[in-house]
């Protein structure tokens, strides 16, 4: 698989800032799914409701995990379901190699799963010489890209029409128009002769439901649906968070995950797995796996930072609205996940690794990511608790160090804060034309390079104050009743408010 | 009653006349302004670039100026939300700073908070004649929950056009050491969201917190454009003023 270009995030999303074709293409279809989503909480009506309950089903999964999992489990199992467990991401793809090889599977067919992503399943699939195919649209057309999706639903929504249309040409041996129709029916008909020949169904898992051992697939082409049902086999990859309690959580979850990733009120396709085919059953697989996947997901369990972290649906919400994202794109970020949830999740899925942790500087800390999640996990805040984990672990860079040894000295009291102020008014007279400060040296240089400074005017408003506050004097007039008593109102409320 | 002041180390050092049209405009309803000198910065440069230990020496200079305030106001939904939103995290493992911070919170109002939901003022008779737009900042709106209020102190402003800006939401990308971290996405952002105040043709961008109006006003004048930015207390007690001078005050 190709890696994206440039070793930091800095570079990367350098690349990415330089591609009008990318930036074009990520602008317009996180626009379109931003007002979809608008449009269909406001339409919702009690979203802010739904949103709690949504958090309040997730946080509760995961605060009992260890339950649903063996509920889960037992389920499935008295489904005749064959139920596997992997630590990491190389026994997922270990235990998947395993089962086909030992059916003599020759090709596989796949929906969409990030899960599978984050193992590389198809890259161990094709070391032992089996052929897997994506049959999700955006995931076959990145995998003929050779690249990794760029977004958690829209994977290749970095690529334009005309883009993919020479991607489906090359495969084609034809020219094909960039006509939407045209490159749908196909991507339609080559599919339709790998969902036939396929020896293994793999697909991931929306949510599990640990009161039946179901596996729920949400999904808008009917790609799931074939490779659950026509392959003999099939291999369910889980990530070990997807777990609801119950089929009447799930309502909650049917609510918010469709409206949140694409605005639509519901999914096109909606299935739920209960164990392999049944006799009376008209299809479905024989056979039936689902591999769990932890791969670094208990690392955030009872960590009271990152436990919600498991509380994501994987609507990619977070990414429609994060300015960041919009700016640089989804291969910007390292990792499987993109946008904050991936600024977040793959240095906590990796142990928090230094290697990983200069994404958590590329958000300006705004909040949308927030303000838009379905289970209102805070990753604003974790973006932080990143930025201070590595901090604790002295990995910063020395200079940023010593910056911050100067902003304590100078911040810790106001008689340093008064001298540092005086010093720039005096010392800034070398650096200011026009009132401005435009110089390029130093720390200025990344702001300068876009924007002026104003110069520090000659006094400071502390020094200022006396005079201040004299002259608002002249304008004093004397409190209204009806203002004292709403102060006093409000100071006796938090007396009472107890302590 | 004492209400103090706490003017933020931005617009102390930078912008003056902001805790200037404060102490005016608050004078007007019989509120006389304290200003403890021991008060610094809230901390959040350090705080959120990880540097806690950095953020509490600071943020302990806050907590010491306003111990004996009955209310406290900033001219920053950003700063007012530190207080709230992330001193308890900074001060969880000292019991006698957190409940300081505590006290310190429910007391801390942003200033337009402090007009509308304390004092209950809506119209301070300002006439400004100008076409105005206006950026609501995300730690504002997003951690403080300011929306209403600062519409309805524009609302009852006199001459005023108020042009909504297009796609308002998004962040400016100032984001503190952000902007110099990563100053080219950074950059990239303030240039689309000036794009969207000059579409509105605005002659002034109105906002309530500094660290953005810095960096889309340095970007605007970087650009050459000259669109007037002011935080919001500047634009209400020019307005006072313009009120009072054709009255003959």
């Amino acid at each position: 698989m190709s890696k994206p270009q440039g070793s930091n995030v800095k570079e990367r999303a350098r690349t990415a800032l330089q591609d009008e074709f990318l930036i074009d293409a990520v602008k317009f279809t996180t626009e379109r799914l931003k007002n979809g989503k608008k449009a269909a909480t406001a339409e919702h009506g009690n979203w802010e409701e739904w949103r709690e309950r949504g958090r309040q089903i997730r946080a509760h999964t995961v605060a009992h995990l260890d339950y649903y999992l063996s509920r889960f489990i037992e389920n499935a199992r008295a489904q005749g379901v064959h139920v596997h467990f992997a630590p990491e991401g190389k026994d997922a793809a270990r235990i998947a190699m395993d089962i086909a090889k030992h059916r003599g599977a020759k090709s596989v067919v796949k929906s969409k799963s990030m899960v599978s992503e984050e193992v590389h399943i198809n890259e161990a699939f094709e070391q032992i010489g089996i052929e897997s195919i994506e049959s999700d649209l955006g995931e076959y057309i990145i995998q003929l890209a050779n690249e990794p999706p760029s977004h958690i639903i829209i994977p290749a929504i970095h690529k334009n029409r005309r883009q993919i249309a020479e991607l489906l040409s090359k495969e084609a041996g034809e020219t094909l128009p960039p006509e939407t129709q045209v490159l749908a029916g196909f991507a339609r008909r080559k599919l339709r002769d790998k969902f036939l020949e396929a020896d293994i169904g793999l697909t991931g898992c929306n949510f599990g439901i640990a009161e039946t051992g179901t596996v729920v697939i949400f999904e808008n082409e009917g790609n799931a649906r074939m490779v659950s049902t026509v392959p003999k086999i099939q291999i369910t990859l889980m990530g070990m968070e997807r777990l609801i309690p119950t089929w009447d959580d799930l309502e909650v979850m049917a609510t918010l995950l469709p409206r949140s990733a694409t605005g639509q009120k519901m999914t096109m396709y909606m299935s739920g797995i209960t164990g392999p085919k049944r006799t009376e059953d008209g299809d479905g697989p024989e056979e039936m796996h689902v591999i769990i996947v932890d791969n670094g997901r208990s690392l955030q369990l009872g960590d009271p930072d990152f436990q919600e972290l498991l509380n994501c649906i994987r609507c990619g919400a977070c990414l429609n609205a994060c300015p960041v994202y919009r700016h640089i794109g989804g291969h910007s970020y390292p990792g499987t996940y993109s946008g904050p949830i991936g600024a977040v999740l793959t240095p906590a899925l990796n142990k928090n690794a230094e290697e990983w942790h200069d994404i958590a500087n590329a958000s300006s800390l705004c909040g949308a990511c927030y303000e838009a999640c379905p289970v209102k996990i805070p990753l604003h805040d974790m973006l932080v608790y990143l930025r201070n984990r590595k901090v604790e672990r002295g990995v910063t860079a020395p200079g940023e160090k010593m910056a911050m040894r100067g902003f304590k000295m100078l911040m810790g009291s106001h008689a340093w804060f008064e001298r540092a102020v005086k010093a720039g008014q005096l010392g800034q007279k070398l650096l200011v034309r026009g009132g401005v400060i435009k110089s390029r040296i130093g720390p200025l240089g990344g702001w300068t390079a876009y924007r002026h400074i104003p110069a520090l005017p000659k006094k400071s408003f502390r020094e200022q104050w006396t005079k201040v506050t004299a002259e608002a004097e002249n304008s004093f007039k004397p409190m209204t009743d009806e203002m004292k008593s709403r102060m006093e109102k409000i100071v006796q409320s938090r007396a009472k408010g107890g302590h | 009653m004492k209400v103090s002041l706490f003017i933020t180390c931005i617009s102390d050092a930078l912008f003056p006349p902001i805790g200037e049209a404060m102490s005016q405009l608050l004078a007007r309803y019989g509120v006389r302004l304290d200003f403890p000198k021991v008060q610094t910065c809230c901390g959040q440069p350090a705080f959120n670039s990880g540097y806690w230990d950095e953020a509490k020496a600071s943020a302990k200079t806050i907590l010491e100026a306003f111990d004996d305030s009955d209310f406290v106001i900033a001219p920053s939904g950003s700063c007012t939300g530190m207080i709230h939103h992330y001193y308890p995290k900074l001060f969880e493992h000292d019991a006698a700073l957190l409940e300081k911070s505590r006290r310190l919170q429910e007391k801390t109002y942003e200033f337009t908070q402090f007009l509308v939901q304390v004092l209950g003022v809506t119209d301070v008779g300002a006439y400004f004649p100008h076409k105005v737009t206006y950026h609501p900042s995300c730690h504002g709106t997003r951690l403080l929950g300011i929306k209403d209020e600062l519409m309805e102190l524009m609302s009852h402003v006199e001459g005023m056009e108020y042009v909504p800006l297009p796609y308002a939401e998004d962040c400016c990308g100032f984001g503190g050491t952000f902007a110099v971290k990563m100053s080219e996405i950074s950059g990239a952002m303030v240039e689309e969201k000036s794009q969207h105040v000059l579409e509105t043709e605005a002659e002034v961008l109105v906002g309530l917190d500094m660290g953005c109006l810095l960096n889309i006003g340095g970007n605007l004048k970087f650009q050459g454009k000259p669109v007037r930015v002011m935080h919001l207390a500047e634009l209400l007690y020019e307005g006072v003023r313009n009120r009072e001078q054709t009255a003959g005050v």
